[in-house]
C-alpha cells in the first residue's frame, strides 16, 4: 500500500458531505442526550429520602434498637451514643429485620445476619449495614435519609454522640 | 351485488391482487396462500418436517409470542402502572373483570411457557449442530431472542405490585449494582431512584409494552428471514444421502398444505392445551408490596433460581462473572466448534450421544453434592479470615468451577479421545443440566431463611 499524505481535495461535494455527516451525529446526539435527561433517575414527593424526626433523646434507652418503616432505618442507641443503619441488606437490597432474641438483623432473602452495630455476623452480605447521618440538636434525633454511607465495617466514629 | 362477478372485478381489487380467481373462495386461498409464502419458502424437504428433529419448539415459541401479544394488550386496557393503584387493578381484573381472571392467566402462563419453549429451542438447535454451516448469525439472534424474552418475563414480574414481585426486583436490581464501574448507573437508571418505587414501576411498563415488544418483533423478523435466506433449517449435508452408491435427491414437499397443517395443528393443540390450563390455574397474585418486609423465604422468578442458586455459593461479582462466561461460550460456540460435517444430527455422532449422557450424569451427581457440600460442611470466609470476601468467596469459587470445567473438557478429550466437537457436546450437557439443577434446587429445596429443605 502506498501512503497517501495527500489530504483529499475539499471540494465542494465533499465538504457538504462532512456537513451532512456533522450534522447527523449531532443530531443523535442531541436526541440521545435528551432522552437520558427526559428517563434520568427522579425523586418523587412524597417518596422514600429526606431528613426524619425521630423523637427525643430520651426516649432511646442504651442498646435499643428502634425501627422505622418509613424512613426504611434502624436507630440503634449504643452506649456511647447513635447510630442509623439501613434496613438494606449489602447483599441484594432485601429488607434486614431486628430479631430481638438473637440480637442481630436478619435478612430472610440469603440467610444473611448483621450485629447490633450493623456489623456482618453471617455472609453472603459482603459488608457492614449502610448508614445515614445524624444531627442531634434541641435533644431530638434527626436522621437524614437522603444519602446512604457505604462502610466496611463499623468503627467507633460513626457513632454521633448523644 | 352482480357487478362483482369473477369477469367484472371492481377495479380497487386489482391494486390488490391482480390475477384474476375464478370465485371467491379460491380468491381468499390466493391472498392467504401468497402471506403463508412470504413467511416460508414455497417446497421444504421432507426430513425437516419430520416432528422428532424440531419438535416444533420454535413454531411455539412464535405462536406464544403471538398469544402474549394479544393478551398484552387487552391487559393494557385495563391496568393502570401507578405504585398506589396497579395492585388494585390487577385485583380488579382478577376478580370484576369478564374473563379478566382467564386473560391474565394466559398471558402469565404463556410468559412462563414461552421461556422453557425457548430455552428447549436453544437446546435443540445445539445438539443437532444447528449453528454451523452459515448459521452463526441465525444463532447469536436467536440468543438475543432469548435474553428478549428472560428482560421481558422480568420486566412483567413488577408489574403486579404484589410482594413477590417487589422483592424479586429488588433482588434482581441490586446484583446488576454488583457490574464495575457502571453497574450502579444502570440500577439507578432502570429504577429511576435508589428503590423500587413508582419510578421504577413506569419505566419498567413502559420497557414491557412499547421498548421489548418493538425489539421482540424486529428480531423475531431477522429470524425467520435470516432461516430462509440460510437455506431452510439445519438438515445433513446432502452427500451422506445415497443408497446403493448413488446420490438420492432428498424429497421435496410444498409448503402448502404439508408444513403449514402442521404448524396449524400444533398451534391449535397449544393454545387449547394453554387454555384448558388457564381455566384451571389462575395467575398468581401475593399479598401487596409492603417496602418494609420482605416475604420468608424472599425468591427470584423461577427461571433466575438457577442463578439465586448460584448467588448463595459465591460472591455476586463471581456468579454474574461465571454466567457471563458461559453465555458468551454460547455466543461464540460456532467459533469453538467448526466442523460442519455433523450438521444435521442429534449428538454429532453415536458417541457424542454417550458424552452428552455423561455429561448429563456428571452434573447431575456433582453439582447436588457440591451444593449440600458448600451448604453445610465448607464456610470459606470463615476459613480464610484475613481474606476479603471477594476473594475467598468470589476468585476462589469462581476458579473452582471454572477449573471444574476444564477438568470435565479434559477428561472427554484426553482420557476419552473425543473429537473436539463431541466434547463440546458433553460439556454443554454438564453446564445445561447444572443449570436445571441448581433451578429445581432453588424453587423446591430452599425453604424459609433459604435453608436446604426436603420438600416432600
Amino acid at each position: 500500500m502506498t501512503t497517501n499524505t495527500q489530504p483529499a481535495p475539499l471540494t465542494r461535494r465533499n465538504f457538504l458531505k462532512l456537513g451532512l455527516g456533522a450534522l447527523s451525529s449531532l443530531a443523535v446526539l442531541e436526541m440521545g442526550a435528551a432522552s437520558l435527561f427526559f428517563m434520568q433517575p427522579r425523586r418523587l414527593e412524597g417518596e422514600f429520602g429526606g431528613v426524619v424526626n425521630a423523637g427525643l433523646v430520651e426516649s432511646f434507652p442504651v442498646g435499643s434498637v428502634t425501627e422505622f418503616p418509613d424512613g426504611r432505618f434502624y436507630l440503634v442507641r449504643a452506649a456511647d451514643g447513635f447510630l442509623a443503619l439501613s434496613n438494606r441488606c449489602t447483599h441484594l437490597g432485601c429488607a434486614v429485620h431486628w430479631q430481638a432474641n438473637n440480637q442481630h438483623f436478619f435478612c430472610p432473602c440469603h440467610a444473611s445476619s448483621f450485629d447490633q452495630q450493623g456489623d456482618v455476623q453471617n455472609p453472603p452480605a459482603p459488608r457492614a449495614l449502610d448508614t445515614f447521618p445524624i444531627e442531634i440538636s434541641d435533644g431530638q434525633v434527626f436522621v437524614n435519609t437522603l444519602r446512604a454511607e457505604k462502610r466496611d465495617r463499623y468503627t467507633p466514629e460513626q457513632v454521633t454522640q448523644a | 351485488m352482480s357487478e362483482r362477478t369473477p369477469t367484472n372485478q371492481p377495479r380497487r381489487s386489482r391494486l390488490l391482487y391482480t390475477s384474476a380467481a375464478p370465485d371467491d373462495r379460491s380468491r381468499m386461498r390466493a391472498v392467504a396462500n401468497n402471506l403463508i409464502l412470504h413467511l416460508h419458502p414455497t417446497k421444504v424437504p421432507a426430513p425437516a418436517l419430520k416432528w422428532s428433529y424440531t419438535w416444533g419448539l420454535g413454531g411455539i415459541s412464535a405462536t406464544l409470542a403471538v398469544v402474549l401479544i394479544v393478551t398484552g394488550v387487552l391487559l393494557m386496557f385495563r391496568y393502570d402502572a401507578s405504585a398506589a393503584t396497579a395492585y388494585t387493578s390487577i385485583q380488579l381484573i382478577e376478580t370484576q373483570v369478564l374473563f379478566g381472571s382467564l386473560i391474565r392467566a394466559l398471558h402469565h402462563w404463556s410468559a412462563n411457557l414461552l421461556v422453557i419453549t425457548a430455552f428447549l429451542h436453544l437446546l435443540r438447535v445445539f445438539y443437532t449442530a444447528g449453528f454451523k454451516d452459515g448459521r452463526s448469525t441465525n444463532w447469536i439472534i436467536g440468543i438475543i431472542l432469548f435474553l428478549i424474552v428472560l428482560t421481558f418475563n422480568f420486566t412483567g414480574y413488577l408489574l403486579p405490585w404484589d410482594q413477590l414481585a417487589y422483592w424479586a426486583i429488588t433482588v434482581g436490581t441490586s446484583l446488576l449494582s454488583y457490574i464495575p464501574l457502571v453497574g450502579q448507573a444502570i440500577s439507578d437508571f432502570l429504577l429511576a431512584g435508589p428503590v423500587v418505587g413508582q419510578g421504577a414501576l413506569r419505566n419498567f411498563y413502559a420497557l414491557h409494552v412499547a421498548v421489548l415488544p418493538t425489539l421482540l418483533i424486529l428480531m423475531m423478523s431477522y429470524h425467520f428471514w435470516k432461516v430462509r435466506k440460510d437455506g431452510g433449517i439445519s438438515q445433513p449435508k446432502e452427500e451422506e444421502m445415497e443408497e446403493n452408491g448413488r446420490r438420492r435427491p432428498i424429497e421435496r414437499l410444498t409448503t402448502i398444505p404439508h408444513l403449514v397443517q402442521v404448524e396449524f395443528a400444533a398451534a391449535s393443540v397449544l393454545i387449547a392445551g394453554l387454555l384448558l390450563f388457564a381455566i384451571f390455574v389462575p395467575a398468581p397474585l401475593e399479598e401487596l408490596a409492603n417496602p418494609s418486609h420482605p416475604p420468608n423465604p424472599a425468591k427470584a422468578a423461577w427461571y433466575f433460581m438457577g442463578l439465586q442458586e448460584l448467588l448463595l455459593h459465591m460472591h455476586p461479582l463471581a456468579a454474574m462473572l461465571l454466567t457471563g462466561l458461559v453465555l458468551l461460550a454460547l455466543i461464540f460456540l460456532p467459533r469453538l466448534d467448526r466442523d460442519a460435517a455433523d450438521i444435521g444430527h442429534y449428538f454429532r455422532s453415536a458417541v457424542g450421544r454417550r458424552a452428552a449422557a455423561l455429561g448429563a450424569l456428571l452434573s447431575l451427581g456433582l453439582i447436588p453434592m457440591l451444593v449440600v457440600v458448600d451448604e453445610w460442611y465448607l464456610d470459606l470466609p470463615a476459613l480464610l479470615p484475613g481474606w476479603p470476601t471477594l476473594l475467598s468467596n468470589g476468585l476462589l469459587p469462581l476458579l473452582f468451577s471454572l477449573f471444574g470445567l476444564f477438568l470435565i473438557y479434559a477428561l472427554f478429550r484426553w482420557g476419552g479421545r473425543l473429537r473436539h466437537s463431541e466434547v463440546l457436546v458433553g460439556l454443554f450437557s454438564f453446564i445445561f443440566v447444572s443449570l436445571i439443577i441448581l433451578t429445581l434446587i432453588g424453587v423446591f429445596f430452599r425453604g424459609a431463611n433459604m435453608a436446604l429443605v426436603w420438600p416432600f
